[in-house]
């Protein structure tokens, strides 16, 4: 073990929290959240990627208010330039451009949290009974997470996709989540293995817990980050293929989505008629909400492991 | 030899999964692809005989039981059958396919080769100069280009060095007119069409090779045969390269056979946005026209590639690395 010299203030800090958190066990978990908050916020990376989230987010959230207009109403003006009425300009179906990137947030931001949390709850329930596993079972996984991992993601998601014609947002989470779990579940499995044979579980073991409850309760806590880490990995990947699925046309063309901004912006010719910002808004917004997602992950190592946060190892 | 053994076996068991993934692919899916496949085929024309029982193998229509319709199947694919395209018919889907990939081949192969190379060069040079403006620029921009979509990117620089400026053709693999052959101007035009979607690739996926061997490096220069080389008075230069990049690029080599799955599906939006004539391209041209077939065989030939890639990359590594062929 290296010696860590924690700083006292930090340490006293905690031991006050938990006792608050004993007293009060209803905050608890909002407690826990909070902490967890605090540790990534501590990370300045994390934190330029925190503020940027939080603004996507709240666009996501408060999209209709902000919109100047209905993203659908095409009763502008076609492919009209800058002006005060339309800061972006109109599409050629004569759309404001500014409302659909504001209603693409929502999108965006929705495909992301759900397709990562699914993608996430069955990479945490496969990596870790597989990591647990010893035997016959836990081959077979091994085999058929390589294979997930070793097939090329988005030309499956593609396939799928075609057969399932014009499915909508929920179609394309399905089918990013099938071919997105693996790379986590692997992840999560090589942790449980190393993990498996610390004290703590072999304690557990001898007084008789179950390996359900060892699992989940010794084990899962100890990999917080990297739990949090795969699901901001997976939102990442989700917001990326949602987009390139979409760009191909291969979801519903009518939702008002930053992948089906490009997907018209292509199919109108924005490119020739000089249209630049129909181009260029929707993709750097996919970028910056992909962006963001990697910055919070410099912080989240942090989470589980108190020597990892910045600052406190030196 | 046991090792080599141990990772053909491997192959082989893979290869074998991949085609069975194929072959159930049209027959979970809701409706009968083979009869929208061949009502379309009927359109062109009268269906032979052959024709229809190639399509009925390839997407499945309740002849026979299932396992022999999975044998049948098996038998195509080991003759490289796929059946025929609809999009283009009456040519077959090996040819269409034959035809296209050589193109990705070239241009995912070469661009990727040339990023893990100039990543990794790169994530050296940060890990080493740690904290200076060396490492910051490369991190925080590797960071943030990789989150660029690829087919951003490829809009992006299309549209700009493209059609404003007029530096670089916007559409197609050579010039209008050209036939491929192997002589210089051929080669010349080929190399200009190709410089945009290649830069497109660099770009986006040059990021990933350059943070994961910083990760790496940093923590072999932390290892105490690091320490030692420099007490023992070694030149920076030889201890950065010769002891600890020399130790860190093993895992990212790992990392490479597993990145090439995204660098392919990547290209395939590239290829798209500029025409050009590879996989992606054709993939693209079967799903708009819901040619089943030729997707199909597409899927499986791109599938096959990244095996056989990452077959390649963990021999090499049992090559590079003596611990891993014990």
């Amino acid at each position: 073990m290296t010696p860590s010299t924690p700083d006292p203030q930090g340490t006293h800090a905690v031991m006050v929290r938990r006792k608050q958190a004993d007293v009060a066990p209803a905050t608890s978990a909002l407690r826990v959240v909070w902490r967890a908050v605090a540790t990534i916020w501590s990370v300045p990376k994390a934190r330029v990627g925190v503020a940027l989230l939080g603004f996507f987010v709240l666009l996501a959230v408060f999209a209709p208010l902000i919109a100047p207009y209905d993203p659908s109403d095409n009763s502008f003006g076609r492919s009209e330039d800058f002006s005060a009425a339309h800061w972006m300009g109109t599409t050629a179906a004569g759309q404001d451009v500014l409302s659909q990137i504001i209603h693409g947030a929502s999108t965006s931001v929705f495909v992301g949290f759900v397709a990562g949390l699914l993608s996430t709850i069955i990479a945490v329930t496969i990596g870790l009974t597989w990591g647990y596993l010893r035997n016959i079972t836990g081959d077979v996984i091994n085999f058929v997470v390589n294979l997930f991992l070793v097939i090329p993601a988005l030309p499956l998601m593609i396939v799928i996709a075609a057969y399932l014609q014009n499915g909508g947002i929920g179609m394309i989470i399905f089918v990013v989540v099938i071919t997105g779990w693996a790379w986590g579940a692997r992840v999560l499995r090589s942790q449980t293995q190393s993990l498996r044979s610390r004290d703590f579980v072999t304690a557990a073991v001898f007084s008789g817990d179950g390996p359900a409850r060892i699992v989940f309760r010794e084990i899962l806590p100890n990999m917080t980050s990297l739990i949090v880490g795969s699901f901001f990995g997976a939102a990442t990947a989700a917001i990326l293929a949602e987009a390139g699925l979409e760009f191909l046309g291969l979801g519903d063309s009518t939702t008002i989505s930053w992948g089906t901004m490009l997907f018209w912006a292509q199919n109108s010719n924005a490119l020739l008629t000089g249209q630049w910002i129909l181009l260029f808004a929707p993709g750097l917004c996919i970028s910056l909400l992909a962006t963001s997602l990697s910055l919070i992950n410099f912080g989240v190592d942090g989470l589980s492991n108190p020597r990892l946060r910045e600052g406190a190892n030196r | 030899m046991r090792f080599l053994l141990t990772k053909v076996g491997l192959l082989v068991l893979t290869l074998w999964a991949a085609i069975t993934l194929n072959f159930l692919l049209p027959r979970l899916m809701p409706g009968s692809p083979a009869d929208a496949a061949i009502a379309k085929l009927a359109q062109n024309g009268p269906v032979s005989n052959a024709t229809r029982a190639s399509i009925e193998a390839q997407l499945g229509v309740p002849t026979g039981s299932m396992f022999d319709q999975y044998l049948q199947y098996l038998g195509n694919v080991a003759q490289f059958d796929f059946g025929v395209s609809y999009t283009f018919f009456p040519q077959s889907v090996a040819g269409l396919v034959g035809a296209a990939l050589p193109w990705t081949l070239v241009l995912v192969g070469l661009v990727t080769i040339v990023a893990f190379i100039a990543g990794t060069l790169l994530g050296v040079l940060a890990a080493w100069k740690r904290g200076t403006w060396l490492d910051t620029l490369p991190t925080v921009g590797g960071t943030f280009a990789s989150a660029f979509p690829y087919f951003w990117t490829a809009l992006l620089l299309l549209f700009f060095l493209g059609y404003v400026l007029g530096w670089f053709p916007t559409s197609g693999a050579y010039g209008r007119g050209a036939t491929p052959e192997f002589t210089g101007a051929f080669l010349l035009d080929a190399l200009y069409h190709s410089l945009l979607p290649a830069t497109t690739i660099l770009i986006t996926s040059l990021g990933g090779w350059i943070l994961g061997m910083r990760s790496t490096m940093i923590n072999t220069l932390g290892d105490d045969y690091v320490t030692f080389a420099e007490a023992n008075g070694l030149r920076p230069r030889t201890v950065a390269i010769r002891y600890a990049a020399r130790n860190a690029i093993l895992p990212n080599l790992t990392s490479f056979g597993l990145a090439l799955g995204g660098v392919v599906g990547g290209s395939l939006l590239v290829e798209r946005v500029f025409n050009y004539p590879g996989v992606g391209y054709l993939l693209y041209t079967a799903v708009v026209n819901q040619d089943f077939p030729l997707m199909q065989g597409l899927f499986l030939i791109i599938t096959i590639s990244v095996l056989m890639a990452n077959f390649i990359v963990d021999i090499l590594y049992g090559i590079l690395d003596p611990r891993t062929r014990r």
